[in-house]
């Protein structure tokens, strides 16, 4: 969306509009619950598959979980160092606005190296393949590659996010201009935190 | 904003490039208009097909009229006959393109991004950038399913549902990378809807001008805002479950392969439980239309508004518990199958509550027989047969004899063709002054009608009855069964109609281009004078010739036979002919602003909307948009932007 664009529409009189100060901001509602359906689309599925099965491996055994829950403790402080950033861009303060982004861009990062590191270890060193494993049911290795690599790749979109929102905060004079688009940013990672404890609850722990 | 009544694009008035003009706009009523032409374009190829697998099963195995020349080393058609292979094909591509490319694009891309910023007196919509990339999203999801026409092992094979197991390995069907291009444009498209459901959703919460209160609406903008909350929802679904299917065939997962531990169900369940609330993403739109050129053309209230919106609520809203209706015979408990049956008989209450509605609407109305009103009348009428239909299914116990018949095929095409195609005709021709600032022809208009509405009987009644009598569907050559020869006749007949069906789009064709292109000249008069006549006389020929052979002989041979359909041809001739040259007026007719007298927000904006829609100041909204015949009024309509009356504003407060 143009800037110009933007500030056309949002000078003119509406009725009674859900988010005044910014259209993203429903959009991205709106967009989350979209994805909300596609990764419950995928968990109902994984759901179904492991309640059908027989020989379903345990996971906590197989995957291991303390690195996770690391990585899952490192997503969440990130949601909270994100929660900061938004607060320091309130306050005006741009210091305090780039620390707290890039603390929260290092948890995105850290989490993806851990999620490479995990995924070559567990396809390298544990012989987990996406369509066959030695340690049961061949869907074990689908739905595990398969939630994880599309959560992966969420990841990955917020960090990109996340950076465009640092630069572009950078940029601006007065610090508080960015904060609808650090809004909708924030908004999305919040999602993909949550979504991951939910990865984590039902592929790994349960 | 002086009204541009000529044919230069009108919202072209800030200097503009052609790319950024026609192709990159991000102007809602381009991006409209391009959906609009991509799901035609997409309409012919999907009703082509219809007609070439009709000839398959009226007369198996001979050669297609009109591709005898073909080589008997072709390898679609050789010698121009349809094999076994290439008829699933056949069939499984005209639903897909009928479903996703034609009918989801022309109602939640043309004439949602046309009408919502239009009717609610917005702007744009609130993300142009993402609008465009939303139709080149679908575009490039076109680009793919056509290429899967051109790969090796022909195109997707496995029936619009794709049914897993048959869908996810090579060898069931014989389809190779068909079938994986076929999931991976599915895939794609699912990203340009929920583009676009972003998109409209967020514009028709935030972007109502002064006034327009939610329940000030047309309940057209009500359908296409529940439709676009619909995809959103359910379009991930689908994109999730193609990608699932896209693993199946790629790297050999095994997700919906029994063979490997998988379940073949699941794809069943997550195709239908993004289907059904497709099938509302289908005929809502059209609802929605109805109610508003029903209103118009009865010079009426509509009966019930809010009574209206919540059907459309609730249809929506209970729609997203019944996809199990569509797996009563894939080994259901049959406790589950009862509640199915039940959820599913409860959305024929809101449905009820719309036809009683609309015939309110009708009631005692004075109605004017316009086109999009005829187009209109013709939904109501095929979606009540449609929906009476749909309860012998719901019904579990009768759907163990009718599933898998053209007790099916009747009922989809009642609700599809009857309910959305026609639907989408009322609101093309409603609204095609407001898109193009022409007037369509209103004779050839009629003629198109009447033929599309009796050929669609034609084809689509008879199939109750080949249900009932047990006929499948999708087979290939019904005479192969001694129980099925009896219905030689019927098929007969009913591709007779297709092929009535598909002649009528021919009218439609020129008077679209017509229309949109003034030529009213007298050759192109002349012609479409004499097409429409020649296509109507032939059709009724080949109908009175069939007939008299009993409908059995592909050859009607016998001089006296022809003789009379000839008598019989030639008086449908005429007849069209006289009818058509009294009747027709001007062919591209430059539309005034408010042709059809309504009141909704559109007709306030110029003939052609510039960019921007409504000048300097955006419309304020008084009153709803049904305001039709007020007692004490002079005129019978009252726009939405006309203040209250002193005392009736005195009076609200």
């Amino acid at each position: 969306m143009s800037d110009t664009a933007a500030v056309e529409h949002t000078v003119e009189p509406a009725e009674t509009p859900l988010t005044p100060e910014s259209w993203g901001k429903t959009g991205m509602w709106l967009f989350l619950s979209g994805d909300a359906m596609s990764f419950g689309t995928l968990l109902a599925g994984y759901a179904i598959l492991r309640a059908n099965s027989d020989n379903w491996p345990n996971p906590s055994q197989t995957l291991g979980i303390s690195l996770t829950a690391f990585m899952t403790f490192l997503l969440i402080c990130s949601s909270l160092t994100m929660v900061k950033a938004l607060e320091a861009i309130k306050s005006g303060d741009k210091d305090k606005f780039k620390n707290f982004m890039l603390m929260t861009i290092a948890g995105g990062v850290i989490f993806l190296s851990l999620q490479a590191y995990e995924w070559n270890h567990l396809i390298n060193g544990a012989n987990l393949g996406l369509s066959e494993n030695p340690y049961g049911d061949p869907l074990f290795g689908t739905t595990f590659f398969m939630i994880t690599g599309f959560h992966g790749m969420h990841v990955t979109g917020g960090v990109i996010l996340l950076t465009w929102t640092l630069v572009s905060g950078r940029k601006k004079d007065n610090l508080p201009d960015c904060y609808n688009m650090a809004e909708n940013v924030g908004l999305y990672w919040h999602f993909v935190d949550l979504v991951w404890i939910l990865v984590f609850t039902f592929l790994y722990l349960l | 904003m002086s009204d541009s009544a000529t044919a230069t694009v009108g919202h072209d008035h800030h200097e503009a490039s052609f790319i950024s003009t026609y192709v990159f706009s991000t102007d809602h009523k381009m991006i409209a208009k391009q959906f609009f032409w991509f799901a035609l374009v997409m309409m012919i190829l999907g009703g082509g097909l219809a007609l070439m697998f009709r000839w398959q099963l009226a007369w198996p195995e001979t050669s297609v009229w009109g591709f005898g020349w073909l080589s008997d080393e072709n390898e679609f058609m050789p010698t121009g006959i349809i094999g076994p292979d290439i008829y699933n094909m056949m069939i499984t591509m005209h639903a897909t393109i009928m479903v996703f490319f034609v009918i989801m694009p022309m109602f939640s891309g043309a004439f949602s991004n046309f009408l919502i910023p239009l009717m609610i007196g917005a702007r744009d919509m609130a993300f142009p950038f993402l609008n465009m990339l939303s139709f080149w999203v679908a575009a490039l999801a076109g680009v793919i399913m056509l290429a899967g026409f051109f790969v090796e092992g022909g195109h997707a094979a496995a029936g619009w549902t794709a049914y897993a197991p048959l869908s996810i390995k090579e060898e069931f069907t014989g389809v190779g990378a068909g079938q994986t291009l076929w999931a991976l444009s599915i895939f794609v498209l699912t990203i340009s809807g929920l583009m676009g459901s972003v998109n409209y959703i967020t514009t028709v919460i935030n972007m109502r001008t002064k006034g327009m209160t939610w329940f000030r609406m047309p309940t057209t903008v009500w359908a296409l805002f529940v439709v676009a909350i619909l995809s959103l929802l359910a379009l991930p679904i689908l994109g999730a479950a193609g990608v699932l299917l896209i693993f199946d065939r790629v790297f050999e997962t095994a997700f919906f392969d029994p063979q490997k531990g998988g379940q073949p169900l699941l794809w069943q369940h997550l195709f239908w439980y993004f289907g059904h609330p497709e099938v509302y993403i289908l005929i809502l739109p059209a609802m929605g239309v109805t109610s508003d050129i029903l209103s118009v053309f009865s010079r009426k209230p509509i009966f019930g508004y809010r009574a209206m919106v919540y059907a459309i609520i609730a249809i929506a809203f209970i729609g997203w518990a019944v996809w199990g209706h569509h797996m009563f015979q894939s080994g259901m408990n049959p406790r589950l199958g009862q509640a199915f049956m039940t959820t599913t008989m409860l959305i024929a209450i809101p449905s009820a509550i719309k036809t009683f509605n609309w015939l309110g609407t009708l009631w005692k109305g004075s109605i004017q027989f316009t086109v999009p009103m005829l187009h209109a009348l013709a939904f109501v009428s095929m979606f009540v047969i449609g929906g009476l239909s749909g309860i012998f299914m719901a019904s579990n116990t009768v759907d163990i004899f009718i599933h898998d018949t053209y007790f099916i095929v009747a009922h989809i095409h009642y609700v599809l063709f009857g309910g959305s195609i026609f639907g989408l005709f009322a609101g093309v021709t409603f609204w095609f002054p407001k898109m193009f600032g022409r007037m369509m022809n209103d004779s050839l208009g009629r003629v198109h009608f009447w033929i599309t509405f009796i050929g669609f009987n034609i084809i689509f009644f008879p199939m109750h009855i080949l249900g009932i009598g047990g006929h499948m569907r999708r087979i290939y050559n019904p005479m192969q069964y001694d129980f099925l020869k009896d219905f030689e006749p019927f098929n007969v007949a009913i591709t007779l109609g297709a092929l009535m069906l598909g002649m009528g789009q021919i009218i439609f064709a020129m008077n679209i281009f017509g229309s949109l292109w003034k030529l009213n000249f007298n050759w192109f008069r002349t012609a479409a004078r004499v097409v429409s006549s020649y296509l109507s006389a032939f059709i009724a020929y080949k109908f009175v010739a069939f007939y008299l052979e009993g409908l059995t002989n592909p050859t009607p041979a016998s001089f006296g036979g022809r003789m009379f359909a000839g008598i019989i041809g030639l008086a449908v001739f005429v007849w069209i002919y006289r009818y058509l040259s009294k009747k027709m007026g001007e062919i591209g007719e430059t539309a005034p602003q408010n042709p059809w007298k309504a009141n909704t927000l559109e007709w306030v904006a110029p003939v052609i909307p510039p960019h921007g829609n409504f000048g300097p100041t955006l419309p304020v909204v008084h009153r709803g948009p049904y305001e039709y015949s007020l007692p004490g009024e002079e005129d019978d309509w009252a726009p939405q932007t006309k203040p209250l009356s002193e005392e009736a504003a005195s009076a609200s407060h």
